[in-house]
Parts: structure tokens; C-alpha cells; sequence
């Protein structure tokens, strides 16, 4: 070992600090967002304003749940390649969506109160997750990667009952159905909104609060534990916000869970560091940051012509056959 | 003082630990040794709360185990287990710091920092301390986490194994170290050993399991012989006395 031995250094960007990358991002959020209520106005600007906005916080929140439940499920389980869909949340979803068309038919449907529909997705979700808390986990790691399976399994279970319950819609109810489902980022209720500013405030807090013990669980549960963390409670509260966090960007658009893996795969990248008061922040901003732009290239460079979530798995696939190809290089 | 009292634990019919009483001195350098399965690494799952045992106690420094909250007991022992994968691109110094988190809770303080450097240098990881752990060899991994352990601070130290993937160089540096730090810092370092002459040449304490209970403990005069190895481990072999040390040979 002699001393011209010159240090690796990360790949990209060499010289910028994570809290710089950070700046950087936040401006190239600020800007989009600035392109995205301004560009090419037609009707006067406060309605312009005022119309584009309502989308743009819907984007902003999708952008920072989607985000923000991916990386801190990749954080729990240790792998890299999962998203909180594998623990049958999407399915879940659908399903209660579904069981609500069918029992309340579509009228019914279109006139729930948004509070109480919310707050029972919510409810179920939070439940569903704590059930499968008590009943498959044991404190360690195995266990959890059990339970991973267990919802996986249960995924499968929720599919088929909702593919039970489409068969028995009639096609108006089925048509409704089929608009809840589908990933769109339109305008959404306010009422809506302001539970989404009540769960944001909540996670952040929670996160603000938590971020130094979740780079811990980077460790392993071994680790963890000998350095003082209550492994168990964190499992707990990790599961918590992402149920939380999942319900709400389902609540808001609907299933959308690609779009997680690629955003939070690009923050590990780009971030410039392991620590969750740097990945958090900057996996929630890119992610704001790919839905703004997203919808202004869809907005003004295609007229409409095609859906948002369709460009993002356009370029998401693109990004990540070009991931694999160079990590089989390197 | 660690005491264990009696400690049971099984899986179902399986019985890992039967009734293994043990008290580890306040200071010194302890080895644990025993064939595989013995119930070496489920004595440390214990010690680390990771699992409860069916029955018995443990007590440290006169307390019962549960009734520590973890943050405190995370200065009083460190235990380092086999086996620690980690994904995130994590350099040296950083995973030293994390030894720093039960005092410092995610911010470390300059006092914090001088305490990494020492165990970093300790460890004679000065040059590497800015890798990442997947550039590192197996060996030299090994040697940052146990320089997280130092970092941490404890009276008490478990290490399972620390001379996995280590060439014979830095076992012995290793081993050597850990001596050091028991006399000069006077901590109690517990070691779970594969291969016995380690363990004959630097321990204070032998300790040996087989089947789930304690065999013998020791000076490593008293367990380093003949018929004592040749029951636990169920094979032939020989202690020679070479200079001032017991070493055996089983390699034939």
C-alpha cells in the first residue's frame, strides 16, 4: 500500500456535495414548475394560473408519495428491485374500489363523500398491514421477507376478487370502474388535497424525525439492534408510512408503482450519498421533477396525443435497459 | 459483570441452549469455542435481545437485560454478528460512524469524530477509509466493522468470529489488538473462535460448548488439553506446549 495510491471517487459529478445536488435539483424543480404554469398561455393568466395549479399539486404530491413509500420500502427490505406493489397494495386497491362500484352502483360511486372514501381505503390498507405485522412477523429478517411473500400471495387473492366482482358489473358500472383505475393526473378534489397536506405534514415530520435511525436499518437488523435501534418498532412505523403514503397516491391517481423503482433508482445514483436526509429529499424532488416535466412535454409538445404515465414508462423503460447495460459492463 | 443464569432456549423440541450458567469477567479477553451447532451464535442472538430465551437471565452490571432500554445498552455492550451484507454504497469512515449513533443519534460531534479516527487508525484503516465497503476485499471489510464495534465504546464486546476471511497477517493483528484494547482500555471482549490456538495464545478465558451447553471454562492451561479437545470436538488430536503456549495440532 504505498501512497500514490489515489482514491476512488464516485462516478458522477465529483465535486458537488450532496447538499449542492440537492440545490441543483430543487432549481431544476422550481424551473419546471415555472415552464409548466406559464408556458404558452391562451386564456388570461390568473384562470391559466389558477387551472394549472390545482394539477401541478397533484403532481407534486404523487411525486413525493410515490417516492418517498418506494425508497423506504427498498430501506426495509434491503433490496433494491422491490416496490411497496409487491405487497398486494395496488391489488388492494382495485379490489375495494371494485366491492364500492358493485355494492353502490355508479351513481352511488360518483357521490361518495371523499373524506370517507379516503378514509376508508386508508383505514383498510393500514389494516391490512397490521394484520400481516402481527400475524407473520417475528422480529427478524427472514420473517419479513415471509410476510413480503405472504403479500405477494395475497396480491394474487385480491386480483382474482376483483376479477370476480368485474364479472358480475354491468358495463356502465364497469366503464366508471375502469376510469378510477386507470394512472391519470388530472385535477383532483380539493377536499382531497387537503388530507394530502395533512399526510404530508405527518410524514415529514415522521421522517424529519426518524432519518438518522433509517440509515441504521441500512445496516441489517444485527447491526441495528446492537447499536440501540428497536428494530421491531421501526419495521412498524417504516410499513405505517408507506401504507399511508401508497393509499394516498392511489387515492389521488390510481396504481402507479413503475415510476417508484425508476425515481428512487436515479436518487441512489445521483444523490451522492446513503443518507436518508439527502435520498428522501432528493428521490421526492425527482420524482415531482419527472411528473412536472412529464405532463408539460405531454401538454405543449404533444397536444394530449398520449398519457402522462405512458411517457414514463417510455423513458423509465429506456433509463433502466440502459442501467443494465452498463452494470453489465462495469 | 455479564451474568447468565440458567439460560434455556428452543425451537419446538429442538433444545439449543440447556441451562448454560456463565458469568464473563469485567475485563479480559474471553473466547467461546465449540464445534458448529453448539449454540455459540444463539448465546450472542441472547446477549443481543434478538432472541428470547425460554427461560433464565440475564444481567448486566446487576440489572436484568429487559430492563435496559436500548439506546443505554447500546454503550454498555456492542455485539458484532457474522454475516453483514449491505447494499448502500457505505464508505469505511461512514460505517465507523455508525458505531458513534448510540451517543450521538445521527449527529456526531467533533468528540464523536476523534473517537472514529482512533478506531479507524486502530484498525489500520487510515488509507482505506474513504472506500466504499463493495471495494473492499473480504478481509478488509471485516477489519472496518470491527473498527464500527471499537468505535461504540462498550465495556462489553461480542465478536462472532471476527477472523473470518482474515489472513493469517491480520488474525494476528486482530487478535492482537483486541488484547491491547483490553489492557489499555480495559474492556471485556468475548470472541467466538473457530480455530483454538487463537484462542489458546490470546485469551484470558476459554470457554467451550458443545451441544448447547457450557463444556468447560477455563485458563486456556486448563481447557488446552488433550482429553478436554478431543471430547468436544470428537476427533483426534494433540496439544503440544511450544515456548509458553498450548497449541493444537488437528490438521492430520
Amino acid at each position: 500500500m504505498t501512497e500514490a495510491v489515489s482514491r476512488p471517487r464516485p462516478l458522477h459529478w465529483p465535486t458537488l456535495t450532496p447538499g449542492w445536488r440537492l440545490a441543483l435539483l430543487l432549481t431544476l424543480v422550481v424551473f419546471a414548475i415555472a415552464l409548466y404554469l406559464t408556458w404558452d398561455i391562451k386564456a388570461s393568466l390568473a384562470f391559466t394560473l389558477k387551472y394549472r395549479s390545482k394539477k401541478l399539486i397533484t403532481l407534486l404530491l404523487v411525486g413525493f408519495s410515490v417516492s418517498t413509500a418506494t425508497l423506504l420500502f427498498q430501506t426495509l427490505s434491503q433490496n433494491r428491485i422491490l416496490t411497496p406493489g409487491i405487497m398486494g397494495f395496488d391489488a388492494l386497491y382495485v379490489l375495494i374500489q371494485s366491492i364500492l362500484v358493485l355494492t353502490l352502483g355508479v351513481i352511488g360511486f360518483n357521490t361518495l363523500n371523499p373524506y370517507m372514501k379516503w378514509g376508508m381505503e386508508t383505514a383498510l390498507m393500514i389494516l391490512a398491514m397490521l394484520m400481516m405485522y402481527r400475524l407473520l412477523f417475528r422480529g427478524n429478517q427472514q420473517s419479513l421477507q415471509f410476510m413480503m411473500l405472504a403479500g405477494i400471495i395475497f396480491g394474487v387473492l385480491f386480483s382474482s376478487g376483483s376479477a370476480l366482482v368485474f364479472r358480475l358489473l354491468d358495463p356502465t358500472q364497469f366503464g366508471v370502474l375502469q376510469d378510477a383505475l386507470f394512472a391519470t393526473f388530472a385535477a383532483v378534489d380539493p377536499i382531497l388535497l387537503q388530507i394530502s397536506f395533512g399526510v404530508l405534514a405527518v410524514t415529514a415530520v415522521a421522517l424529519w424525525r426518524t432519518h438518522a435511525r433509517l440509515d441504521v436499518m441500512l445496516l441489517g437488523q444485527n447491526s441495528a439492534t446492537s447499536l440501540g435501534l428497536n428494530y421491531n418498532a421501526m419495521v412498524l412505523m417504516i410499513l405505517l408510512l408507506v401504507a399511508i403514503l401508497v393509499s394516498l397516491s392511489t387515492a389521488l391517481v390510481g396504481p402507479v408503482s413503475f415510476f417508484g423503482l425508476l425515481v428512487v433508482h436515479l436518487a441512489y445514483r445521483l444523490a451522492g450519498s446513503y443518507q436518508h436526509r439527502f435520498l428522501i429529499p432528493f428521490a421526492a424532488l425527482l420524482g415531482m421533477l419527472t411528473l412536472v416535466s412529464g405532463e408539460f412535454i405531454l401538454q405543449h409538445l404533444t397536444n394530449f396525443s398520449t398519457r402522462l404515465s405512458i411517457i414514463i414508462e417510455f423513458f423509465g423503460g429506456l433509463f433502466f435497459l440502459a442501467l443494465i447495460i452498463r452494470q453489465g459492463k462495469a | 459483570m455479564i451474568e447468565l443464569s440458567n439460560i434455556c432456549l428452543s425451537y419446538g423440541k429442538n433444545d439449543i441452549l440447556t441451562n448454560v450458567s456463565l458469568s464473563l469477567r469485567q475485563q479480559g479477553l474471553t473466547s467461546i469455542i465449540g464445534p458448529n451447532g453448539a449454540g455459540k451464535s444463539s448465546l450472542l442472538a441472547i446477549l443481543n435481545r434478538l432472541q428470547k430465551p425460554t427461560s433464565g437471565e440475564v444481567r448486566i452490571d446487576g440489572q436484568p437485560i429487559d430492563s435496559f432500554d436500548n439506546r443505554v445498552l447500546a454503550t454498555r455492550l456492542s455485539i458484532l454478528r457474522q454475516d453483514n451484507q449491505i447494499n448502500a454504497r457505505i464508505s469505511v469512515r461512514d460505517l465507523v460512524c455508525f458505531g458513534r449513533f448510540p451517543y450521538h443519534n445521527g449527529r456526531p460531534t467533533a468528540e464523536d469524530w476523534a473517537v472514529i479516527d482512533q478506531a479507524i487508525h486502530y484498525l489500520d484503516m487510515s488509507d482505506l477509509q474513504d472506500r466504499y465497503l463493495d471495494q473492499l476485499s473480504g478481509g478488509q471489510r471485516q477489519r472496518a466493522f470491527i473498527a464500527m464495534v471499537l468505535a461504540q465504546d462498550t465495556q462489553y464486546v461480542f465478536l462472532d468470529e471476527p477472523l473470518n476471511n482474515l489472513d493469517m497477517k491480520h488474525s494476528v493483528a486482530i487478535m492482537k489488538q483486541l488484547r491491547r484494547a483490553c489492557e489499555e482500555l480495559s474492556k471485556s471482549i468475548v470472541v467466538v473462535l473457530h480455530d483454538i490456538n487463537f484462542a489458546s495464545c490470546y485469551s484470558d478465558e476459554i470457554v467451550s460448548m458443545k451441544h448447547g451447553r457450557i463444556a468447560h471454562s477455563g485458563s486456556p492451561e486448563q481447557v488446552m488439553q488433550d482429553h478436554i479437545l478431543m471430547d468436544l470436538y470428537d476427533m483426534p488430536l494433540s496439544v503440544q506446549q511450544i515456548d509458553d503456549k498450548r497449541l493444537c495440532l488437528y490438521y492430520l
